[in-house]
């Protein structure tokens, strides 16, 4: 069994924790010093953290097993639903219309009760387990729909993308009192504390970094596991390995449900971060992104996926401020040029470098040391 | 005017006793026809109104002229006198000599609503007895319409006389119409209007059905009862075959813009993203052909589609046989990673197109004779909907002869059931396949000209459309174009059906959620291809 952090794994948990570490003391500096990370920095770089978790999900199934989901942004957002329910239901009286109860998008649709599904989301221990519970349901379901039945390759693409395009369409509708397409916002606490202070976006922050690790450490035992193992069997050879007797719809049923649980807390984590929750997160193009995150970054190494989606959304936010007009011909390109000419992302290509040069220097050394010989 | 009304009545008083003083007596009918005709003079509305159903009671030949004139505003009236105005001229509306100004005081006869009406009536009775039968038949409609019972000696005249199926059918349901809601009618006219009301049978003989007159039998108002329930029954049929027909319509909207995607990914396996696109583009070569047209040649208008099509076809062909030739090739065997990278090429066409000619809708005209509506019973068909569910029948039949009977469609074919014998029996499969992604942009571009008349050009028109083409593919089955025509027709007349009941959006969503379920127990499509290309 090959260990469970290689030498990789070990770089991206320490760029982490220095990256956990150094954003709460620069944050911390006087907003003179050109070190200063500024309060609105935080929750951005915490958004990128949950993004990352979200693309090492994709990257899981994706680079593991084969199974190109184009719409994990539908599990991502359910999480982030689950907790915008229960931050809505935080707000309590101090709602626009003041209602003990109901959040504002009700009072203003004249709904008289909560809706079934809203109880219990007053308990953040409820929401936590729901965070992961709807999402894991949904996967679950329609994998064993799916999988059961051997759709795969691009059909399977396409249905995820059908079921997160429902999806949207159904939580634009206002009588799924869910917010319709103004969604869920307005937030004012998270278990007690303010949602916009400081302290509290750092603490978010800190979580979602925490989180990113844990499921990057989850992902990596899979992979290093046996499941792992038949996993890789599955995404190379899915027939060769079902006549050797395993049975392949499972284990792919098991690591698609996983991998939707964690994209689930990426969203869950999202939405306290970035204060709002709609509809529009379910557009199947924010799926096909999430994937090209991964691609770019590396598909199948898991720190590829954290690292493309840093990469991508870094450039995203400064094209979209600089050059807003080219931001699409700039993510349109970088598709293309990934799936072209860097067919195994940044972080492999840096290894085949790296790699490259190694060997040479071996050879090289070998060569001196047979000279020396002489 | 009214500030010299009296003025004018006193003129009016002077101008009847000269005039009756030199011409003498008259014929009763033109007597009764020319007294109405000074009372226009008084300008008041009640007045008028008597005189307009004096005029029409008269028989006068110049009696429907005089009042349509009064419809039209033309009609002037003053000292006693009418006017009625052609052009610049005036005619004197009693004697018919032509005058060349209005006399001092004539003024423009003044309508209001309750005028109106009446004259509307008068009109439909008066053009009853029109020679020409067009006009007979409207102004049966109009009596129809109006139900007045004062129509009814001349309508009853006009049936006897008249001899064309058609407007004597119109004219009996009128006079139908008339005896069912004139509240002296005896219970025999109501029957007999009843079955003829119910044997016209649409919403206006069951509004007239549903509203009997207070006071009738009860037996003739339960016989009303029964017979609006009939009208009421076939109208929901008429209201099916409507549904029908806009799931047809939908059917071939789907069609048009899945059927490129059908031939692409049923030869080569590569999904298309940017396929929604190429319908794009060919709406936008539709509106630059149309905005040339308009500047340089603007009596081409009513051919510019015409034109459209085949630069369509290039322009969205071109883009396609590059996208294949600089991209695509380079991916066979990796099909993830195709639709990922014509996701970013779908992208930056997107944008492209955005930066060129800007964000925001463009017009695309519609040709004359693409507009209005073709009418069968209860059933309303635009033009445009038939333009568009022939041509994509067109485009359909053209596509299948193409595959089944040219070379090109031979290779095509072979390269879809087995791409390795056929490379070795010397087809160029390369070619072919550069070729067959630029016939199924090409056909997305056609897709495009027809969408670009029902629905808006903008940048995000491929986007719209891509997910519902994916559906149809997939639902149809790839490598057979029967499946894509199944598929589409399927798929629009179950969304149009549902539309009803469920609304537009959860409709849309009950039938995805169909087609993922559907996909389970057929994961290859309804039209799947078998054996050996299965797993090729």
């Amino acid at each position: 069994m090959s260990a469970l952090l290689d030498r990789r794994g070990i770089v991206f948990l320490v760029a982490l924790a220095i990256l956990a570490i150094a954003v709460p003391l620069l944050n911390a500096l006087p907003a003179s010093s050109p070190f200063h990370i500024s309060d609105h920095l935080v929750p951005l770089i915490g958004k990128y953290l949950c993004f990352a978790l979200l693309a090492l999900s994709v990257d899981l199934i994706w680079g593991y097993c084969g199974i190109l989901s184009l719409g994990h942004g539908a599990f991502f957002a359910l999480g982030g639903y689950a907790m915008g329910m229960y931050l809505m239901r935080q707000i309590g009286p101090r709602g626009v219309y003041a209602h003990p109860v109901l959040p504002d998008f009700m009072v203003f649709l004249n709904m008289k009760e909560l809706p079934w599904f809203w109880h219990g989301f007053d308990q953040f221990w409820f929401a936590a387990i729901m965070v992961v519970v709807v999402p894991g349901l949904l996967a679950f379901a329609f994998g064993w729909l799916a999988f059961r039945s051997r759709v795969t390759g691009v059909y399977l693409s396409i249905i995820t993308q059908a079921m997160t395009f429902a999806l949207m369409l159904a939580l634009f509708r206002n009588d799924m009192g869910l917010g319709g397409n103004n969604g869920l916002t307005d937030f004012k606490d998270i278990l007690g504390f303010p949602v916009q202070a400081p302290s509290t976006r750092i603490a978010l922050f800190l979580l979602s970094a925490l989180a990113l690790a844990g499921a990057y450490l989850l992902c990596r035992w899979i992979i290093a596991s046996k499941l792992g193992k038949v996993l890789v069997a599955v995404r190379d050879a899915e027939s060769r390995t079902r006549f050797l007797g395993y049975r392949v719809e499972s284990y792919k049923l098991a690591v698609f449900t996983l991998s939707a649980m964690l994209a689930g807390i990426a969203g869950a984590l999202y939405v306290p971060q970035v204060g709002i929750i709609n509809p529009s997160e379910f557009a199947p193009a924010n799926s096909i992104e999430v994937v090209i995150w991964v691609a770019v970054g590396g598909r199948g190494t898991l720190v590829g996926a954290a690292l493309g989606a840093f990469a991508v959304n870094i450039g995203k936010s400064w094209f979209t401020g600089a050059l807003p007009e080219l931001w699409l011909f700039a993510l349109g390109g970088l598709f293309v040029f990934v799936t072209l000419f860097m067919p195994r992302g940044i972080l492999g290509t840096l290894e085949d470098w790296h790699g490259a040069f190694r060997a040479r220097r071996r050879v090289r050394a070998t060569d001196a040391a047979a000279q020396a010989a002489e | 005017m009214p500030r010299i009304r009296p003025f004018l009545r006193a003129c009016l008083f002077a101008l009847g006793l000269a005039a009756s003083l030199a011409l003498g007596p008259a014929p009763a009918a033109a007597d009764a026809y020319t007294d109405a005709l000074a009372v226009f003079s008084a300008d008041s509305f009640s007045d008028t109104d008597a005189a307009v159903t004096a005029i029409a009671a008269s028989g006068h030949p110049q009696a429907e002229a005089v009042i349509r004139a009064l419809q039209d505003g033309r009609l002037l009236a003053g000292g006693g006198r009418a006017f009625i105005r052609e052009g610049a001229a005036l005619t004197d509306a009693a004697t018919g000599e032509t005058l060349a100004a209005p006399p001092p005081g004539a003024a423009t006869v003044r309508l209001n609503n309750r005028v109106r009406r009446t004259v509307a009536a008068a009109l439909g009775s008066l053009t009853l007895l029109s020679p020409d039968p067009r006009r007979r038949l409207n102004a049966a409609a109009a009596v129809f319409k109006a139900r007045d019972a004062t129509a009814l000696p001349t309508l009853e005249e006009a049936l006897a006389r008249e001899g064309d199926r058609r407007v004597r059918a119109a004219m009996a349901e009128a006079r139908a119409a008339i005896l069912f809601s004139r509240p002296d009618s005896n219970a025999a006219q109501r029957m007999e209007a009843l079955d003829i009301l119910q044997a016209r049978g649409d919403q206006d003989a069951l509004a007239i059905l549903s509203n009997p007159p207070a006071g009738i039998a009860p037996e003739i108002a339960a016989a009303a009862a029964g017979a609006a329930d009939a009208i009421r029954g076939r109208l929901e049929l008429w209201r099916a075959l409507q549904n029908a027909w806009y799931g047809l319509s939908l059917g071939s909207v789907l069609l048009l813009a899945a059927i490129g995607l059908a031939i692409t990914f049923g030869t080569m396996g590569v999904i298309n993203m940017a396929h929604g696109e190429m319908v794009m583009l060919g709406a936008y070569t539709t509106f630059v052909v149309q905005e040339l047209i308009r500047v340089h040649a603007p009596w081409m208008f009513g051919g510019s589609l015409f034109i459209a099509i085949p630069l369509a076809f290039l322009v969205a062909g071109a883009v396609g046989v590059a996208i294949e030739r600089c991209v695509i090739r380079f991916l066979y065997g990796r099909p993830l990673e195709t639709l990922l990278a014509t996701w970013g090429l779908s992208l930056m066409l997107q944008q492209a197109v955005r930066t060129v000619f800007g964000a925001n809708n463009r017009e695309v005209g519609t040709p004359q004779w693409m507009s209005g509506a073709l009418e069968i019973g209860g059933l309303a068909l635009t033009y445009n909907r038939i333009a568009i569910v022939v041509f994509a029948l067109i485009v359909f039949v053209v596509l299948l002869l193409v595959l089944r009977y040219t070379p090109l469609g031979l290779h095509v074919r072979a390269v879809t059931q087995n791409r390795r014998m056929a490379g070795s029996m010397g087809i160029p499969t390369s070619r072919i396949d550069a070729l067959t992604f630029g016939l199924g942009s090409g056909v997305a571009g056609i897709a495009g000209v027809a969408l670009s008349q029902i629905d808006n050009v903008s940048p995000n028109l491929g986007q719209s459309y891509i997910i519902d083409s994916f559906m149809v593919v997939v639902f149809g089955g790839v490598g057979n174009l029967w499946g894509t025509l199944v598929g589409a027709m399927t798929l629009g007349i179950a969304n149009k059906f549902l539309e009803p009941y469920a609304g537009a959006v959860l409709g849309k969503i009950l039938l995805l959620v169909a087609i993922i379920l559907f996909i389970q127990r057929r994961p290859r499509g309804l039209f799947a291809l078998k054996g050996r290309a299965v797993e090729a």
